[in-house]
């Protein structure tokens, strides 16, 4: 177990130094000088030439790549061009933000998605497994940021229930202004965990071992939670870890819509005042969390099934 | 011989009734053929179906509910919407085409050089899939976006450059699996070439199933498309998109609703449409790859 653990992670810092110099060398590959497209038309040749240095884009390329992985691993993302601010002091501001409402949003949908998709394999045929199953369909067709023009339009706009704006004040302020982003973007989760479980569950309920179990006279409860869900949980633990990339982006779209704060929201403003420092820098912080988040969800498989410790 | 050969052969459906008998013969099937059929005729024939011309202004009052003259009501400033939804459709089913086109030869390159290719060169391959999978499709647009500037190009770009991971590895798979089948060691020892097997044998055999996936990809790159248009990263706005439909929407969602459903329903049929079609022509296919996803 511990052999596996170091061959994912040290693929995981593999696969964070490729994506970091994919990202470095398009910045250079691209036509075109960051400086002056981030200046505009009107800026003088002096002020271009000492953004230049100051981005340190006067530099030779190799150079410039070497020094952007030594600043990186001193925890330095370098600075807001036009704040003169760090760029990481800047995106672990915004980054609880995000953190929270993907937490909350992935926890209501998975524990919703799982009991959901237990209960309809352990129904299988019914009516109610039936209305269940075009349910999770129905949510799955709906990207996030439908879902979410949609919870604006209904509760907040036609009902006005809850608040659509901002991120709230203190702890209550705050629950109450996540209910309806955490929604929009958890809706569809509920469906895909369904799907996945009930799907998975079916599989595992017709497997030897769970007829021997049934032979042993162990309760059903005893069955379902022991020998068929453990395994039955894998591919939907698996979707949560590579999903944490469209959580992401969904959360883009969440927070613009509810105007809340979050990097999602950071990434989009930076995009629109040309700010590389930030963008590269929010880019680079959510990638790495997002391969964090796989190489959690692979070791999170491999305790619950020793068959997949071997296949790497 | 010939003669013999005419005589024992049977009468075989050809591959379009196969694929007809076997849609009509699954009800969420032909569901999705339906709503397929009806996307592309809308979004070919656009131009002769829509009623007023996209862009112009003030073709009724601002912020209509739908009537007889406005299908779909109009947006805040009096553009028919259900003529920006048919042009949006178009640039949609573009943007699908083209994207996944390029990522379907990217991949199919990409992927046969990492399953038939020398071992290191498949260990680098795959890393670089896994490293591009891990940035989200829309962070990963957006900083496109702020690199190039926004687009129609740069959306389809963005799209095809985060879905060739995905193609590329299920080729390769299929690859590796080929190059040990029995007909194609056959096929070497008699002196075949590498191309020939490649184009002879290994491609028939990978393509059906990745178009099949292709199709099901539809409604993501249709979702991606709507999502950076919406954040006015994608296409720019004198041409409509879904995505910018959405937009104008949202900003004046508290005066009517009208443009965020006639901007989202079309998003939702075709996500339905390509699901139902793809899963059962998955099925009809190749009842195998049901349990591979």
């Amino acid at each position: 177990m511990i052999y596996y653990a170091m061959q994912r992670f040290l693929l995981s810092v593999l696969i964070v130094i490729v994506a970091i110099s994919a990202l470095t060398l398009m910045l250079h590959v691209v036509p075109g000088d960051p400086a002056t497209m981030m200046l505009g038309a009107r800026a003088t040749p002096e002020l271009i030439e000492q953004t230049r240095v100051a981005m340190g884009l006067d530099q030779p390329l190799p150079v410039q790549i070497v020094t952007f992985f030594g600043r990186i691993l001193q925890g330095n993302l370098g600075t807001d061009v036009f704040t003169g601010r760090d760029v990481s002091d800047i995106v672990f501001e915004q980054l609880p933000y995000t953190l929270v409402l993907i937490a909350v949003s992935i926890l209501w949908s998975a524990t919703l998605g799982i009991v959901l998709g237990c209960y309809s394999a352990l129904r299988a045929g019914t009516w109610l497994d039936t209305l269940l199953g075009i349910l999770s369909v129905g949510t799955i067709s709906i990207p996030a940021f439908v879902m979410a023009l949609y919870a604006v339009l209904i509760f907040a706009v036609s009902l006005d229930w809850l608040p659509a704006i901002g991120a709230g004040q203190g702890f209550f302020g705050g629950a109450v202004h996540l209910i309806l982003p955490a929604f929009a973007i958890g809706i569809s989760w509920v469906g895909y965990v369904a799907r996945m479980v009930r799907a998975s569950m079916l599989e595992v309920m017709g497997a030897p071992h769970v007829r021997m179990a049934r032979s042993f006279g162990l309760t059903e409860a005893r069955i379902v939670r022991v020998y068929i869900l453990k395994i039955a949980v894998q591919p939907a633990v698996t979707l949560l870890g590579t999903g944490v990339a469209h959580l992401f982006s969904a959360a883009v779209f969440v927070e613009v819509i509810f105007a809340r704060p979050g990097i999602g929201a950071l990434i989009v403003s930076s995009v629109n005042e040309r700010n590389y420092p930030v963008v590269l820098g929010a880019v680079l912080v959510t990638t790495a969390i997002i391969v964090l988040a796989t190489l959690v969800s692979d070791l999170v498989v491999a305790l619950l099934d020793p068959r997949q410790r071997e296949a790497l | 011989m010939s003669q013999v050969q005419t005589a024992v052969s049977l009468p075989q459906p050809t591959l379009l009734a196969r694929t007809l008998q076997g849609l009509a013969g699954n009800r969420t099937g032909t569901i999705g053929f339906f709503l397929v059929a009806l996307i592309l005729a809308a979004a070919i024939f656009a131009p002769w179906i829509s009623p007023y011309d996209p862009a112009a202004i003030m073709t009724g009052p601002r912020m209509a509910p739908p009537s007889f003259d406005h299908w779909l009501g109009t947006d805040h400033i009096g553009r028919d919407l259900f003529s920006r939804v048919l042009a949006g459709g178009q640039v949609a089913m573009l943007v699908a085409a083209a994207a996944l086109g390029a990522a379907l030869s990217l991949g199919l390159a990409l992927g046969l050089m990492a399953g038939l290719g020398p071992r290191w060169l498949d260990n680098l391959l795959l890393l670089l899939f896994d490293a591009l999978r891990s940035f989200p499709t829309i962070v990963f647009g957006l900083a496109v976006v702020a690199l190039v500037g926004p687009s129609l190009l740069t959306v389809i770009m963005v799209v095809a450059i985060t879905s060739v991971p995905i193609y590329a590895r299920i080729i390769r798979t299929q690859a590796q699996a080929l190059r040990n089948a029995e007909f194609v060691m056959a096929e070497r020892a008699m002196g075949a070439s590498l191309p020939r097997v490649l184009f002879v044998h290994v491609l028939p055999n990978v393509l059906g199933p990745l178009l099949i996936l292709a199709s099901m990809d539809v409604p993501l790159v249709i979702a991606t498309e709507a999502g950076l248009s919406f954040l006015g990263m994608g296409v720019r706005p004198p041409t409509p998109s879904w995505g910018v439909i959405l937009n104008d929407g949202y900003n004046f969602i508290r005066n009517s609703p009208w443009p965020v459903i006639a901007g989202s329903v079309p998003i939702v049929l075709v996500t339905l449409g390509f699901t139902f079609m793809g899963e059962a022509l998955r099925d009809i296919f190749d009842p195998r790859l049901q349990k591979a996803n």
